[in-house]
């Protein structure tokens, strides 16, 4: 699935008119072939896919090459190699895998804060407007997140930047740094999730506090907070868990719109200045190593199901 | 004979024991109600005077789509969203005439004057103030709002022909096909997206459009060469060695066998049919024979309807297969495969209609989706370009100058937001008055 998506954009960039040194002032005839040849340019394009794809995937290394790149081991005398993008086009003599080892812990620390927070946020506000339904904090809460649904991050991000950093002074307005750095993009970033985990918590649980085994719970005589906490937000809380594969997807393309409000040195960023560059071997790892990372955390939800509600079961 | 009538205070049912009794007391609201019937030789008041809505009368004559009508009506949050909508709407297909007739304004009008600070805060002249090149910013967000409008509605249309019949097939058709389908779904479900319409939009877009309507007659052609050679390779194929291959392997392994051969094949043939036309220089001379007659801005907006469209349609497959799967077993269903109607028939007369309440539910809401993904790719710098402009780019636009002219953002981004915040809630107004089973309480 993973190689469907590296052919795709593989392919997409082939189609393309214009290669990556177009953009360069033009070069010699010889050192361009010299350029190519290294970079296998110069063969037909079945050819290049096959070595993009063994080069991503696995293949066996011929005995006098030496790389670091990629995940390298031995098969009794033959020595297999994986994982390898190569080196990006732009950032000379880096290699793929170099570039998105260092830039990845931002996004990862923006993303994964923001979507604890949201989730706290959400979460909260969305059971809280379930059990007071109808109230006052029901509607005003729910409103808060249609806000939420409808406002675009990139403007959000500006208008709080402008408030609270160039107005205030509360926080810095932009690049990476301490901990306070990290507050503007996070409560950006989260935003959008909150609000939606807090729609889909509030239906779920209204749903759920109307169902047979919690009036069971009550009737065994059990008080109203472990009816709460031990049975109903078991299942109140699975339209969320099932919200998390989108919203990784989302999240993604979130944490590209705030790195570049923050200026923040994220794979966002990187990314989108690869598409940019016609770096093909960084477009192509980044994307491949995202694909890749999504599907895996999809698959941890689709687990998890069935530790959360019994009713789901797998054959 | 008693009478079903409604209590005028709250609305509860009240009964009448006999026609003579002159006040009943509504047993919820405890309010009463005079009703005079008088003798039915001396009348003197009807029921309708006597201020006690005949319930029984009211019902009858009702359709489903008048109850949802009128359930969506009680909705204020949504009768709100309705009629924003319907201004907007209004504002931006007379808006920019009408403007420009009145002002003189048009959306891209840069005044020669010569001055170096030419973005102007609001005034009586320009409603919205100016941006930096001097345009008229509530010229330019009524021009937007037809874009980034008419980007919600083709892409939500293109995922509504596409979701509809995909999902509408795939639960229909049921078994290994339905298997088959719905897989493909989730697996592309699963592919970060985004990053793929970044790649599409960036590669083709600007002035490598070119590229794409190079290639384009070429796809379509491919796509007609291959589809109808393989339709001929089949139908041969069934009729020369079909009878034997089921003797011997059975119908169901030919299905399987023949499906999995059609899917493969299309793709190969109509990539070989595209090369070949390719090749051939037929593309490329028409694309030098409309090059210059193609507007890039348009194309540009073009390739965002197709890429929107092209990802939003998985949730509207899913969706439908949903409502297909629960109402396909059902009288009318047989009645009709009774009769012998033929299968797409089915599908699309009796079943898709059935389905349409939760379709145009989700089909509202994935507008506003579909325009915040339009923005973000405006953002980025990706979608809609200049001289053109959407609610997006003109945002996109003022957050660089935010600190400085903030009503560059301000306008555009509330115009946005509110147009966002108001199909939210008729979707979600259309959700509980189609389909009160579901509404949330």
């Amino acid at each position: 699935m993973a190689l469907l998506v590296v052919t795709l954009t593989w392919g997409l960039i082939r189609i393309a008119p214009g290669t990556f040194y177009d953009s360069e002032k033009r070069l010699p005839p010889a050192i361009e072939a010299n350029i190519k040849k290294k970079y296998g340019l110069d063969k037909p394009w079945y050819t290049q896919y096959f070595m993009m794809l063994g080069n991503v995937t696995c293949r066996t290394m011929a005995a006098d090459e030496t790389t670091l790149n990629g995940v390298q081991f031995s098969l009794g005398s033959t020595r297999v190699k994986c994982f390898d993008f190569g080196d990006s086009l732009k950032y000379e003599g880096q290699s793929v895998n170099e570039i998105i080892r260092r830039h990845l812990p931002y996004s990862a620390t923006i993303g994964i804060i923001a979507y604890i927070l949201a989730l706290i946020v959400g979460g909260g506000a969305g059971l809280f407007a379930a059990l007071r339904q109808n109230s006052i904090y029901d509607y005003g809460s729910m409103a808060l997140a249609m806000l939420g649904l409808s406002v675009p991050n990139f403007v959000l991000g500006p208008i709080l930047v402008l408030v609270f950093a160039l107005g205030l002074y509360w926080v810095p307005a932009a690049r990476w740094g301490g901990v306070l750095n990290l507050i503007l993009p996070v409560i950006t970033l989260s935003a959008i999730y909150a609000a939606y985990i807090a729609r889909l918590t509030r239906a779920g649980m209204l749903e759920v506090m109307r169902s047979d085994y919690i009036r069971t719970a009550r009737a065994k005589g059990l008080n109203e907070t472990s009816v709460l906490l031990k049975h109903a937000i078991r299942g109140g809380i699975i339209p969320v868990v099932s919200f998390t594969g989108p919203a990784l997807a989302a999240l993604l393309a979130g944490t590209v719109v705030v790195e570049r409000i923050f200026s923040i040195p994220g794979l966002g960023n990187i990314f989108i200045q690869s598409v940019l560059n016609r770096d093909e071997p960084l477009t192509l790892g980044i994307v491949a190593f995202l694909s890749v990372l999504v599907m895996l955390l999809n698959l941890i939800v689709d687990i998890s199901y069935g530790f959360l509600d019994p009713r789901i079961r797998y054959e | 004979m008693l009478k079903e009538l409604s209590c005028p205070k709250c609305g509860a049912p009240v009964t009448l024991e006999s026609e003579r009794q002159q006040i009943v007391v509504c047993k919820f609201c405890a309010a009463p109600s005079v009703v005079d019937f008088g003798d039915r030789e001396h009348p003197r008041l009807t029921i309708e005077e006597s201020g006690v809505i005949d319930t029984a009368a009211a019902v009858s004559g009702t359709s489903l789509w008048g109850d949802a009508w009128k359930r969506l009506l009680k909705n204020k949050l949504a009768v709100f969203g309705l009629v924003v909508l319907a201004v907007m709407a209004l504002l931006v297909t007379i808006g920019p005439p009408i403007f420009t007739a009145i002002t003189g304004l048009t959306a891209d009008y840069i005044p020669d004057d010569g001055a170096l600070l030419k973005s102007f805060p609001p005034s009586l002249q320009h409603p919205m103030g100016t941006d930096e090149a001097g345009r008229d910013i509530f010229a330019r967000v009524l021009q937007g709002g037809r874009i980034s409008i008419a980007v919600g509605i083709i892409s939500t249309i293109v995922s509504l022909i596409v979701g509809v019949s995909y999902g509408a097939v795939a639960g229909y058709m049921g078994g290994s096909i339905d298997n088959v389908m719905m897989r493909i779904v989730d697996i592309i479900y699963a592919i970060p997206y985004i990053l793929i319409v970044i790649v599409l939009l960036s590669v083709f877009g600007g002035p490598n459009t070119q590229v794409l309507i190079a290639w384009l007659p070429s796809i379509v052609a491919g796509t007609i060469v291959g589809v109808a050679a393989l339709l001929a390779a089949f139908w041969i194929y069934r009729r020369v060695f079909g009878e034997m291959l089921a003797r011997s392997i059975g119908e169901k392994a030919i299905r399987l066998v023949s499906g999995i051969a059609l899917a493969v094949g299309v793709f190969l043939l109509i990539g070989a049919a595209t090369s070949v036309i390719g090749e051939t220089g037929l593309g490329a001379s028409l694309a030098e024979r409309y090059s210059d007659r193609v507007n890039l801005g348009l194309s540009q907006i073009f390739l965002l309807f197709f890429a929107l469209g092209l990802v939003s349609w998985l949730t509207m497959a899913r969706v439908v297969r949903g409502q297909i799967l629960s109402l396909k077993n059902q009288e009318f269903v047989t009645a009709a495969k009774a009769t012998g109607v033929s299968t797409p028939a089915i599908i699309f007369r009796h079943l898709v209609p059935n389905a349409l309440g939760p379709v145009i539910v989700y089909a509202t809401l994935t507008v506003p989706s579909v325009m915040l993904s339009e923005a973000f790719l405006s953002y980025l710098g990706l979608g809609v370009q200049a001289p053109y402009a959407s609610w997006g780019s003109l945002a996109a636009d003022g957050v660089k100058n935010i600190a400085i002219f903030p009503w560059q953002l301000i306008f555009p981004g509330v115009t946005m937001a509110l147009t966002l915040f108001s199909l939210n809630f008729l979707g979600d107004g259309l959700r509980d008055a189609l389909d009160p089973q579901t509404r949330k309480f």
